[in-house]
């Protein structure tokens, strides 16, 4: 299989190193982007590729390039959303630190096709070794002229800062991560207007995730009809994934879109531990709807299969369920998540997160009240196209998917009828 | 206010930006490399230098969750507590820590050592269980392999 972002993984920490990265055919494709491509054909490339947001969204890239005004008065600014913290992925973890560089050059052919001078790379503060990596590796790229006052000779000024985040969810949300580069509260900006048009310090400004940005190098290099070829028709090219949980080789892998989820799950992670059976997959990141085993089986890697299921492909982190998994277990640790990261900004997310955990507090301690799944269900439903920002979406979607699928493992956490007649009598 | 060589880092990182107060996460982190937590002092002077109000600082350093404006320990051992972490068993070994120090979820050792935390995801799932140590990460953790990470730590 083609690889796309991957190719330098089995060197490990080598290709950190820009003469490594440079033995192995890394910044051609900028030095090709200046000899071949105006801005706009860049963005024309990358729009026929097909490529769609990694990050989560899934937002088709080169529409949201083609959205910049050519004209701003201010400056534009192309910031890469490497604030990975989407429960179940860690993939922009193993881009950054095995191919620092791939990322660079893939931003700094987009701040060329937009016109943008300075630019950042928003880092979860967790991934603090990693934001060294990446500060060393633009280091080089300065010394060797790929980044600077000129680069390669283009006259084109282009420089490139990391900037750490500092433990919020909420700031993997492009308007928060924004504020947060502001060096304000990660709270979310009221869209539109779309980042775009005004962004960053009021300038038009594209936010990217690493994998997203990683993958322009290739393009440029093979064409973004080659890109597109690579997967399927609306969903281009290759995508990394990362599988936890219930499997035996856990790990980022990356296959074609529209790779079939148990061929993952069987042949690249060696299936499931034990020889116990599969119950469930969360297949893009926990804030998905769940699907159930069968409902794997009949599935592919893409954006459009994922939704044949009710699901979606997210952040395409996989993550696998036994049949010893209690998905109440599971939906409550999720549930705590979305709580803890509620930014607070609106009442939906921030109301409705703490509800949601109350109700499963109870039902923890086998207390559920009858009616309690309905009041999930149905507090759920009072959060969702509600709230200010998708955070209040994602806290929604796995609970009411898990209610809808796995209705058994909350029925039993209601005290029964007869139950509380005993304890009444008592 | 900071050591000359942390006031350079932070000149050095004020000129990333077109604004000073885009520093504020970055020299909060250098705060708390100099006095271990962000001290009311370190929120008064960043203001200052930053052209921010106290209470604009604040409220940056009480949202994020990676500042402490309390003393803690000199290790900061955080569990990730989510999902992935979950499935692989991320409960035990917080139960493992905090039996084998004495110290409960978000409790410090006497001796000043160590905080005992959990945390949402580090995004190491597919190494989970996972234990971050200030910024140090021990992927695929297991009772053993903490007992020898805190006997190391106890050396120190």
């Amino acid at each position: 299989m083609t690889k796309v972002l991957t190719n330098r993984f089995d060197l490990k920490g080598g290709a950190c190193d820009i003469d490594v990265y440079l033995k192995t055919g890394g910044y051609q494709a900028l030095a090709r982007t200046f000899k071949d491509f105006t801005p706009d054909q860049v963005i024309e490339e990358v729009k026929k590729s097909a490529l769609r947001g990694r990050g989560g969204a899934g937002f088709p890239t080169g529409m949201k390039w083609g959205f910049v005004p050519k004209e701003s008065k201010r400056p534009k600014y192309v910031v890469c959303n490497a604030d990975e913290s989407e429960p179940g992925t860690g993939k922009d973890r193993d881009l950054m630190r095995y191919d620092p560089h791939l990322l660079i050059e893939g931003m700094i052919i987009a701040a060329y096709a937009l016109g943008a001078r300075d630019n950042y790379i928003y880092i979860r503060g967790e991934y603090w070794y990693i934001k060294e990596i990446l500060e060393k590796a633009i280091a080089q790229a300065y010394e060797r002229g790929y980044l600077g006052k000129n680069v390669l000779g283009s006259g084109f000024e282009c420089n490139l800062y990391v900037h750490p985040g500092a433990g919020a969810y909420i700031c993997g949300e492009e308007t928060a991560l924004l504020e947060s580069l502001e060096g304000k509260r990660g709270h979310p900006r009221l869209k539109p207007p779309f980042p775009a048009v005004v962004g960053l310090y009021g300038g038009p400004t594209i936010v990217n995730n690493v994998e997203t940005l990683a993958a322009v190098p290739w393009i440029i290099q093979n064409g973004g009809e080659a890109y597109k070829a690579l997967g399927t028709e609306k969903s281009g090219g290759t995508k990394l994934f990362t599988v936890s949980g219930h499997v035996n080789r856990p790990g980022n892998y990356e296959v074609a879109m529209g790779y079939p989820l148990m061929s993952m799950v069987n042949n690249e992670c060696g299936g499931i531990p034990g020889g116990r059976k599969l119950k469930a997959i969360i297949p893009g990141g926990s804030s998905v709807p769940i699907i159930t085993a069968e409902e794997a089986e009949k599935v592919n890697l893409d954006y459009e299969s994922m939704g044949t299921v009710g699901s979606m492909l997210g952040s395409g982190g996989v993550i696998v369920m036994d049949e010893t998994v209690d998905i109440f277990e599971t939906t409550m640790n999720v549930t705590h998540f979305y709580k803890h990261e509620s930014c607070g900004w609106c009442t939906p997310c921030r109301e409705g997160t703490r509800w949601l955990f109350k109700v499963f507090e109870r039902m923890h301690r086998y207390e559920g009240r009858p009616g309690d799944v309905e009041l999930l269900y149905d507090l759920a439903d009072k959060i969702l196209g509600k709230s200010f920002c998708p955070l209040g979406d994602a806290a929604a979607m796995p609970v009411q998917s898990a209610i809808q699928k796995f209705r058994d493992d909350f029925d039993r956490r209601i005290k029964s009828t007869l139950v509380q007649i005993n304890t009444a009598a008592d | 206010m900071f050591s000359e060589a942390n006031e350079k880092k932070l000149d050095e990182i004020m000129t990333h930006y077109p604004v000073k107060r885009s520093a504020i996460l970055p020299a909060l982190y250098i705060a708390q490399d100099e006095h271990g937590y962000v001290t009311d002092d370190d929120i008064r002077y960043l203001a200052k230098r930053l052209d921010m109000r106290i209470n604009e600082v604040e409220e940056v350093v009480t949202f994020y969750t990676m500042y402490s404006r309390k003393p803690i320990g000199k290790y900061k051992l955080q569990v990730c507590r989510t999902l992935s972490c979950m499935l692989m068993g991320a409960e035990q070994i917080t139960e493992h820590i905090s039996h084998r120090l004495g110290c409960g979820i978000g409790e410090t050792t006497p001796d000043g050592k160590f905080t005992l935390q959990e945390v949402e995801c580090l995004g190491y799932c597919d190494l989970a269980p996972v234990l971050q140590v200030n910024f140090d990460y021990h992927e695929k953790v297991t009772s053993e392999s903490v007992d020898k990470v805190i006997d190391g730590l106890q050396q120190k």
